[in-house]
């Protein structure tokens, strides 16, 4: 059964260093405030998963809490590079990260594979392309029947996945509309989970009879944290931050902005925060 | 008919990319470039096109921009949104859509595309994003459809790495591959439209866009161009296609806070 805590200790129960974490949400409902407190954390030696990797990547890796990325493309939407993990993988600051690198097909197939409890992913894909030579876990199968040789990946099994959802209900069930991306795939995979969301409510009320739901027992620690979706957004209460995706890019570029940053806005800071990021965007929408 | 250069070279290519798309097309939409070409196409000449991004969001019709391939406004207009497993393997795999619209740091002549890195794999003078969707789009939509600037060092002799495979090595290499899809059969850039030549597979010059000259072509492309037998001048964008054009990009740098 899942458990509310607040979220210093859903991150200090549920991520250890040298762990396997896939911080999801494709573009919509990606998890900062968690991402922010395992940087308070100091967690270390984590092997971060995750599609793309977008802003949250870029800060824990500029804050030397991964030594290795496995992704499908690594760059700020529509904006351009994340400086921070060129930099780390480029110039090795502030330390080296390996990487792992695959298309989203793979990712997305191996995450459904991991939900299911397969060990591998298959499918048709990496057809005349560079990446299996450089990338060792991208094999190829033959299938059994036709004969047609076919794309083959490892599961993904994080030991933690870590989401951020619209609403958790009292009984700790958690719901997700709108863009949905990988993370009901990624918490079933994971051995554990944290999820965060803006609010806790009595009764979901009204929704499709197809929304997505993560039923209390397949999910770990709650944490209701307001806004922990900002910059990236949250169906139904705010929109995206696209100025703050924009503005990242300065602040990125240059390693002592992005310490000062960092050390205002992540540091100094708690889970808090966010609802004043939310409350400042719908304010601006009126 | 008027030369004088009322409009830019970027309005140019993007108006000649979305005229490229069919109203009865179900496309699947990089970010970018491709997404400004894709929405002008369904505000314009191609008004039941199918847009689809990647983040899950079936037939979709944003009133600006996106900045990202998740953005809401996608999702809010969208006739319905999947998760992304199911849009790779249902929809991308299955073999849903008619048109791929993709864009590129580097192309070469056989318009196979590099966005992963320029210089060598393990130590990259640039790191760029990598291939995202774009490797199974390049083998699984029916055709594709590439836009890109044209420069020296974005299109290139040969690629620091093939990140979507084009035409390969020209010829019959996707049908040995065993790859069934058209592969690139439009490249539309700021200064001309190429085709594959029927043999060998090689993208050739079929129109030059006004004012500009051959000269221009040969300076910005890093192999020897062949052209078409017929080569016609690309019509200029029309008054309605640039002021929906530049409508569409004023609403959405208001929606992204641009202006404040």
């Amino acid at each position: 059964m899942s458990r509310f805590l607040p979220l210093a200790e859903a991150v200090e129960s549920t991520i250890r260093d040298g762990d396997t974490v896939a911080m999801e949400g494709f573009t919509h409902l990606i998890p900062f405030a968690a991402g922010h407190e395992v940087i308070r954390q100091r967690r270390r030696r984590l092997t971060l998963v995750r599609m793309t990797p977008d802003l949250i990547y870029d800060q824990l890796i500029g804050m030397g809490c991964a030594d290795k990325l496995i992704f499908s493309w690594v760059g700020n939407p529509g904006v351009g590079s994340l400086h921070r993990f060129r930099d780390a993988y480029e110039n090795g600051w502030p330390a080296p990260i390996a990487i792992e690198e695959h298309s989203h097909a793979a990712m997305a197939n191996a995450y459904a594979a991991g939900a299911a409890a397969l060990p591998f992913a298959v499918f048709r894909g990496y057809l005349g392309v560079d990446l299996p030579k450089v990338n060792p876990n991208i094999k190829h199968v033959v299938c059994p029947f036709t004969g047609e040789r076919l794309a083959a990946v490892p599961a993904i099994r994080p030991d933690v996945a870590v989401i951020h959802a619209l609403k958790a209900d009292r009984a700790g069930n958690v719901l997700i509309e709108g863009i949905v991306g990988v993370q009901k795939e990624a918490v079933l995979a994971a051995k554990r989970s944290l999820v965060t969301v803006e609010e806790i409510v009595d009764d979901f009320g009204p929704r499709s009879a197809n929304a997505v739901i993560l039923p209390s027992w397949t999910v770990g620690a709650v944490a209701c944290v307001p806004g922990g979706a900002h910059p990236s957004y949250a169906h139904g209460y705010y929109k995206r931050d696209n100025a703050y995706y924009k503005a990242w890019d300065a602040i990125s570029r240059d390693r002592d902005a992005f310490l000062a940053w960092i050390k205002t806005n992540v540091l100094e800071q708690g889970p808090e925060a966010f609802a004043a990021h939310s409350a400042r965007l719908n304010a601006a929408a009126e | 008919m008027s030369r004088a250069m009322d409009y830019t070279a970027t309005e140019m290519m993007t108006v000649a990319a979305a005229r490229a798309l069919r109203n009865s097309d179900i496309c699947f939409v990089g970010i970018g470039m491709p997404s400004a070409a894709c929405n002008l196409a369904r505000l314009t000449h191609a008004p039941e096109l199918t847009l689809i991004y990647e983040s899950g969001t079936i037939a979709t019709r944003p009133d600006v921009l996106p900045l990202s391939i998740g953005d809401g406004e996608l999702c809010d207009t969208a006739l319905t949104t999947v998760s992304v497993p199911e849009m790779f393997r249902y929809w991308l795999q299955g073999g849903r859509f008619t048109v791929g619209f993709l864009g590129g740091a580097q192309i070469d002549r056989f318009a196979n595309l590099n966005t992963t890195v320029i210089g060598t794999y393990d130590k990259p003078r640039t790191r760029l994003p990598g291939g995202g969707g774009a490797p199974e789009i390049s083998s699984a939509c029916g055709e594709i459809f590439i836009i890109m600037r044209q420069a020296p060092r974005s299109f290139v002799d040969k690629l620091d790495f093939v990140t979507s495979f084009g035409h390969g090595e020209g010829g019959d290499h996707r049908s040995r591959m065993g790859i069934a899809t058209k592969g690139p059969t439009k490249l539309i850039t700021d200064l001309a439209i190429f085709e594959p030549d029927p043999m060998s597979r090689e993208m050739t010059v079929t129109a030059i866009h006004p004012g500009v000259t051959r000269d221009q072509i040969a300076a910005n492309t890093g192999w020897p161009v062949c052209y078409a037998a017929k080569v016609d001048e690309t019509a200029a964008p029309t008054g309605q296609e640039l002021s929906v054009l530049r409508e569409l990009h004023a609403r959405t740098a208001r929606a992204h806070g641009d202006a404040a």
